[in-house]
Parts: structure tokens; C-alpha cells; sequence
């Protein structure tokens, strides 16, 4: 099980030389992006080392306080990320708060149910187990909610005239929104349905290769690999359809009117 | 500024582009946020939930939407629409004709029949026969006279003032977001 070989700080800076070769390419061929990306290679440098530094304190403090405070920066970092990928926002506090909020429910719940059914630690939050499942199943939930919203509010301003014309009629505001509800669900589901059938065959999962390469045996390995493919499929369903009707609600309103004056003006960017 | 509009009467709206005729028409069908009372019959708007409303004062905009398609997937019963849709010239297989063919004239009169076959007691048309050659904007007028003879109440704009005269006795000028009836004509 502990068969896994440790790396020197060496073995790193050897590595590190294929980024610098990346950036003489950009030099000789002029593509000017030798700049951001040594900028971008040190800060994941820096990024994972803290991370490396804050886990380790985490795993020896086992405290469900602190474990809490870890998640919730993470999830408050998603949902400043689903934001920054919206090319509408919803104006004020939803814009942030809807898609933070669904992924807060949905992959805290899920974590939950993985750590309190499959997997047991003991205690039930240890942060080994409970901060990478809640990492992978919020990474996610995050594309999924982000692709979601962003499909509903630019297709609701696109098809304004086919929602309204259902309203016209006498539709309600659910049945009216329907079939750009149903688009918006598609495509935040699509990236999970699209990774469960290439994995494996494309692309072997990072968790798995981790496990693999630090010694735990294949089949093992696949077996978790598995179970965090369900629970990905379950948080970012959960929280898509979660966000998606939470923005159907807020770009609707009592009298069953498109209100798309709750979308916060364009941005210059 | 307040009016009325009785059962099996038809009130022309005019006024310039820009003036707030389609921003009037889609107030009283509860489109949009407005303040002001509405009510028919008797039961003030806010009484009435919004989908019931609309279903009893419908709303034909000038560029209708479509949500399906093929015509037929617009209609709840296609019998229902198929004798109105005779009347304005369409042939049995409209149903099967895809939205993206259509011609602006052919949506419009589209529109109006399913408006028409939801049975609304009041009409608000937004310039329905603006792309219509004269034979079709007769066969318009004539299936809408009709209806009104039969209790319809109708709002209608038109920038057409023989038009306005022909379907309306009472005339609505909108100007710079006001209302006012015009006496006399």
C-alpha cells in the first residue's frame, strides 16, 4: 500500500525545465505567451504548496471546525468562479448567491451521504477523506451550474419571443420556460455524461492514476474511481437543476411575466 | 387617462412608432410590470391569476413567437384552428408546414387564429394585417367582424386610418406614453 516514491524538490526543477522549453518555443515563434505562462506555472506552483501546507495542518488538527471553515472557502471561491462565467449575470445578490447556494446544498450533501454510507472514516468529517471528495465532487458541480445558468439566461434572452408568445396564450411560467429549462439542464449535464463514457477508454481519471501511482491496486482503485463518478453525477444534477429553476424563478415573476430586467447590464470587459 | 371597452366593440388604437401602443397592449395583458387598474367584468386583474387572465384577454404582438417546429404543435386542437384557418386562405396541410418557411404575413394570421381558438373575450391586436396584400387584410377584417358580432371586444392598432375607420367606431391616439380618445371622426 505505501509503495509510492517519493519526490525530491530536484525531480521538480528537472521537470520544471519542460515549461521553460514551452517558453523559448513562444520566444522563437513570437507567440508572445511566454510571459503568463511562467506566471501561471509559478503560480500553481505557489497555489499547490500552500494547499499542500494548509491540508497538512487540516489532517493533523482532524477538527470539524476547521474542516468547515476549508469548505466553505472552497465553496465561496466556486461560486465566485461560476460568476466570472456568466456572460449575463443575474442582477444583485443572485448572481452570486444562486449558484453558490445550489452548489453549497448539493455537494455537501452528497459528500455527506459518500462519507456517512461508502466510505465510513472515522470520525465521519476526518478532512483526508472529506476535503478531496468534496474538491472533486464541487470541481464538478461548479462546471455544470456555470454552463447551466449561463445556457438559461442567454437563451431566454435569445428565444424571448417563443416564452412569451406560451405566456401570451395563457402558459404558465414553468410550462413556458420549459423548453429552454430543459436546454440549460442538457448542457449542465453534458460534461459529466460526456467524461462517464470516455473514461477509461480516453482519459484515465486523476484520482485513480493518484491511487495507482501511490500503490493501491488497480482494481481497488477503479472502485473508487466509480463511486466519485456517481457522486459527481449526483451533485452536479442536484445543483444544476437546483440553480437552473432557482434562475427560471428569479427571471419569472408571481404574475408569470419574463422579467429579464433581472439580468445585471453587459459589462464592458 | 381611463377608458372602457364594451363587449362586441372594437376600439382602434393610433399613434406614431414609438409613441407606447405595443407598451399599452402588453400592460393590460400583464406583460410587463405597469401600475393602474384593469379590470372586466367587474373583477379587478390582480383577482385573477395571470395565465386565466391572459387566456381571457389575449394579446397578438406584431412579431409573433414560436416555440415548436411545425405549425401544428402550436395549436391545442387543430380542428378548431383548421375552420378559422380556411376562412383566411390556409390549406389543410398547414399543419405539417414548418415555422421557418412562413411568410411574416403567414405568421401573423397564424397568430391570430390561435389567439382566436382560446376563445378570449377581449382582443388586443398589434397591427395584424401590416404585411398582408388587400385580399388577405379583407379576409383579417371579415373574421374579426365577425367574432366582435359575436361579443369579441377588441383593442386594435393599425397606422392604417381607412382601416381604423372601417373596423372601429371609437378611436384611441396614443403620444408620447399619453392616451387620450379622439371624438368624432
Amino acid at each position: 500500500m505505501t509503495s509510492y516514491i517519493a519526490l525530491s524538490y530536484w525531480d521538480l526543477a528537472l521537470a520544471s525545465v519542460l515549461v521553460l522549453i514551452d517558453a523559448g518555443l513562444s520566444i522563437i515563434f513570437g507567440l508572445k505567451i511566454h510571459r503568463s505562462l511562467l506566471v501561471a506555472a509559478i503560480r500553481m506552483a505557489a497555489q499547490l504548496t500552500l494547499v499542500g501546507l494548509v491540508l497538512t495542518a487540516l489532517f493533523s488538527l482532524v477538527s470539524p471546525l476547521w474542516t468547515g471553515v476549508a469548505v466553505l472557502v472552497m465553496i465561496l471561491f466556486a461560486g465566485q468562479e461560476v460568476m466570472q462565467r456568466q456572460d449575463r449575470r443575474l442582477s444583485g445578490w443572485w448572481s452570486f448567491g444562486l449558484g453558490t447556494g445550489c452548489m453549497m446544498m448539493s455537494s455537501v450533501l452528497v459528500t455527506a451521504f459518500a462519507l456517512l454510507t461508502a466510505i465510513r472514516p472515522s470520525p465521519w468529517y476526518d478532512p483526508r477523506y472529506a476535503i478531496p471528495l468534496l474538491g472533486m465532487i464541487l470541481g464538478n458541480c461548479m462546471t455544470g451550474i456555470a454552463l447551466g445558468l449561463n445556457t438559461l439566461t442567454t437563451s431566454l434572452m435569445l428565444r424571448r419571443a417563443s416564452v412569451e408568445a406560451q405566456l401570451m396564450l395563457g402558459a404558465t411560467r414553468w410550462d413556458a420556460a420549459a423548453p429552454v429549462t430543459r436546454d440549460a439542464l442538457r448542457s449542465a449535464l453534458m460534461p459529466t455524461i460526456n467524461s462517464m463514457s470516455a473514461t477509461g477508454l480516453v482519459s484515465l481519471p486523476g484520482m485513480m492514476t493518484g491511487q495507482i501511482l501511490s500503490g493501491v491496486p488497480p482494481v481497488e482503485a477503479v472502485k473508487y474511481q466509480i463511486l466519485v463518478m456517481f457522486l459527481i453525477a449526483g451533485g452536479t444534477g442536484f445543483g444544476a437543476v437546483a440553480a437552473v429553476l432557482g434562475g427560471v424563478y428569479r427571471l419569472t415573476d408571481a404574475r408569470h411575466r419574463l422579467r429579464l430586467d433581472r439580468l445585471a447590464a453587459l459589462q464592458a470587459t | 387617462m381611463s377608458f372602457s371597452l364594451a363587449a362586441g366593440e372594437c376600439i382602434a388604437v393610433k399613434g406614431p412608432s414609438g409613441a407606447g401602443k405595443t407598451l399599452l397592449l402588453r400592460a393590460i395583458a400583464d406583460l410587463d410590470p405597469n401600475q393602474g387598474l384593469v379590470s372586466l367584468e367587474g373583477r379587478d386583474r390582480s383577482t385573477i391569476p395571470a395565465p386565466e387572465w391572459r387566456r381571457l384577454v389575449g394579446y397578438v404582438p406584431a412579431e409573433p413567437g414560436w416555440w415548436a417546429e411545425t405549425v401544428g404543435e402550436h395549436f391545442g386542437e387543430w380542428a378548431a384552428a383548421a375552420a378559422v384557418l380556411t376562412n383566411l386562405g390556409f390549406p389543410e396541410e398547414t399543419k405539417s408546414w414548418p415555422i421557418s418557411r412562413l411568410s411574416t404575413g403567414e405568421r401573423l394570421r397564424l397568430a391570430l387564429v390561435r389567439a382566436l381558438i382560446i376563445r378570449p373575450k377581449v382582443l388586443l391586436l398589434d397591427e395584424p394585417t401590416a404585411a398582408l396584400d388587400a385580399a388577405s387584410v379583407a379576409a383579417v377584417e371579415a373574421v374579426i367582424a365577425s367574432r366582435i358580432r359575436g361579443g369579441l371586444a377588441v383593442l386594435w392598432v393599425t397606422h392604417d386610418a381607412g382601416q381604423a375607420r372601417r373596423i372601429a367606431r371609437r378611436q384611441l391616439a396614443v403620444e408620447a406614453g399619453r392616451v387620450r380618445e379622439e371624438v368624432g371622426q
